[in-house]
């Protein structure tokens, strides 16, 4: 099967600073994929050059088999992106837009589906009002919408629920994860490292422009096996048996995280703190995740890294 | 063509919801001209025997509303959405950069046309005058409308702020359109300011499309047709490639 989504040697330069870097990436068709990685590190510079908005240094990019430079119109007919910038026409309302975006991409009457979409994306009762009169969660509603009205096979989301609240956030995602499952393969970036976590099998993580980590979550997860153990104490004077640990302290909440790799280490580490006076306030071990994964590819050497 | 028609239509929407500037003031401000000038200049400045100063005064102010409102739609639609960002609706699209060409320029035809009958009509209720050959009337309105649509797609393109279209419009549009013989024959004018004057393309549509009025013009009709037919093929092109090449708005 053509993958939905093929870059090879993909680089873009702006002047000195290189954005993407020789980057290849394949997804394939159905899959639900998370584009990972800080800010900067080239997550909207290569969904751009896949919707188009930006032309590659060099290399080349297909979207379900087409090029898309020499077969934009094919690439972009499969292709919904939401961008991440938050912007709206200020002249029209929410259906409006929706009527004039499917007109775009040559569909007449799509009134049963933009309803649809409406629906969904809770936005039924918004139909008729002025997009600057929205708030900025349904402006970013109003974006997915738009992404979805000629029905893409490939649908890619740039940070799709950056300022939108939990409730949507959930119906965003249910209604996301029924494409997928109808067969639309869908590509998200977010910061929120737990949605990748609960929707995509597959992640790839970007850092300085090049891809260095792409694989299955399942297969990330279980490379790191340490726990977490999450502490918050009456002092913040540790006792020096703790040494032989790597311990972490988190201003936010006071927490201290140590890093454990069997569960025995925890009696000794308790007892060291019983032994120095220290009382415990709160205790959580935390399973690795994701984001351990993240932090630690972040914070590996690029040498390493490659 | 559903694409080109959707664009067009929004294109139409965008100038039509706030028609009260985009429309009505214009048709006011080139009334104020009419009134002014036909006032001041009726006694010194009969232009052709038979023609009343104010009579010579109307095409010209209609063609000068046509091509100024012309080139503003475009121009001003391109850079609001690039400023705000909403041109990416257009470039995340299928659209071809020839659907997108047509749509802006003859969204701006329009405008120009629909502003144009607006100074017409009122004028003409004030100081009668009506065209004597309409074929060559409605061919320069046209053309001249295309020419500057096209002209506000590529003033549109390259700016990147408010302030640069602003100098586009000051240092070019309105010196263009002052100095094209709106407000008088370039019989009139010493011998270096009537070439100067020929240089000028807007000479030619504003002098082509009095030409349908009266039945007689400073220069050759055709010629200026002609002239004015090579400006449009070329500035098209121009812009066709920008639009092609993505210059400026796909990186
Ligand atoms: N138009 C531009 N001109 C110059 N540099 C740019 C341009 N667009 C992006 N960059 C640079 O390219 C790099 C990658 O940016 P990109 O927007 O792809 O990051 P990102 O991974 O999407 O980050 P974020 O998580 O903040 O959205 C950054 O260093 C950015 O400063
Ligand atoms: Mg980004």
């Amino acid at each position: 099967m053509t993958p939905a989504i093929e870059v090879q040697q993909l680089s873009k330069r702006y002047g000195a600073l290189t954005a993407l870097d020789d980057i290849d990436l394949k997804i394939e068709q159905g899959e639900f994929f998370a584009l990972l990685g800080s800010n900067g590190a080239g997550k909207t510079t290569l969904i751009s050059i896949l919707a188009g908005l930006i032309k590659p240094t060099s290399g080349t990019a297909r979207v379900m088999g087409y090029d898309v430079q020499s077969q934009y119109q094919q690439t972009r007919q499969r292709l919904g992106v939401v961008p991440q910038e938050l912007v709206y026409d200020p002249f029209f309302n929410v259906r409006e837009m929706l009527v004039m975006q499917s007109g775009y991409f040559g569909i007449k009457h799509n009134d049963v589906w933009i309803d649809e979409i409406l629906f969904r994306l809770d936005l039924a009762n918004k139909a008729h009002v002025n997009l600057r009169a929205l708030s900025g969660g349904m402006k970013r509603r109003v974006l997915i919408a738009q992404a979805l009205v000629h029905k893409p096979p490939v649908i890619i989301l740039d940070e799709p629920t950056a300022g939108v609240d939990v409730d949507l956030r959930q119906s965003l995602w249910q209604f996301v994860q029924q494409l997928n499952q109808d067969g639309h393969t869908v590509v998200l970036t977010t910061h929120y490292l737990e949605e990748a976590e609960a929707l995509c099998r597959r992640v790839a993580m970007l850092k300085q422009g090049r891809v260095v980590v792409l694989d299955s979550i399942e297969n990330l997860v279980r490379t790191i096996r340490d726990y977490t153990l999450l502490l918050r104490l009456s002092t913040n004077i540790l006792p020096d048996g703790l040494q032989s640990w790597t311990v972490k302290h988190d201003p936010v909440g006071e927490l201290y995280r140590i890093s454990i790799k069997e569960y025995t280490e925890i009696e000794t580490i308790l007892s060291l703190l019983r032994e120095a006076g220290i009382q415990i306030i709160d205790l959580q071990l935390r399973q690795p995740d994701l984001e351990d994964v993240f932090v630690k590819t972040m914070e590996m050497d690029q040498a390493v890294a490659l | 063509m559903t694409g080109f028609y959707t664009l067009l239509y929004k294109e139409l929407l965008r100038f039509w919801k706030v028609a009260f500037q985009t429309v009505l003031a214009p048709v006011l401000s080139s009334l104020l001209y009419l009134m002014i000038f036909s006032h001041v200049l009726a006694e010194r400045a009969q232009v052709y025997a038979d023609v009343s100063y104010a009579a010579f005064l109307i095409p010209g102010l209609v063609m000068m509303a046509i091509l100024q409102n012309a080139f503003a739609n475009s121009s001003s639609s391109l850079i609001q959405s690039k400023i705000t960002g909403n041109l990416v609706f257009i470039l995340l699209t299928p659209l071809s950069y020839l659907e997108i060409f047509l749509a802006y320029v003859v969204a701006s035809m329009l405008r120009g046309l629909v502003v144009g009958l607006g100074v017409y009509l009122v004028a003409a209720w004030f100081y009668p005058v009506s065209p004597q050959l309409s074929g060559w009337v409605i061919v320069f309105a046209l053309l001249g409308s295309a020419i500057l649509g096209v002209m506000g797609l590529i003033a549109g393109i390259v700016s990147d702020k408010f302030d640069q279209l602003a100098g586009f419009q000051n240092f070019i549009i309105l010196p263009l359109t002052f100095l094209s013989g709106v407000f008088y024959s370039i019989h009139s004018l010493p011998s270096t300011w009537q070439f100067l004057s020929h240089l000028n393309p807007f000479f030619y549509m504003v002098d082509g499309f009095r030409y349908g009025f009266f039945g007689f013009s400073d220069f050759s009709p055709y010629i200026s047709l002609l002239i004015i037919l090579a400006c449009l093929v070329v500035i098209s092109g121009w812009a066709l490639w920008m639009l092609r090449s993505g210059y400026k708005i796909r990186h």
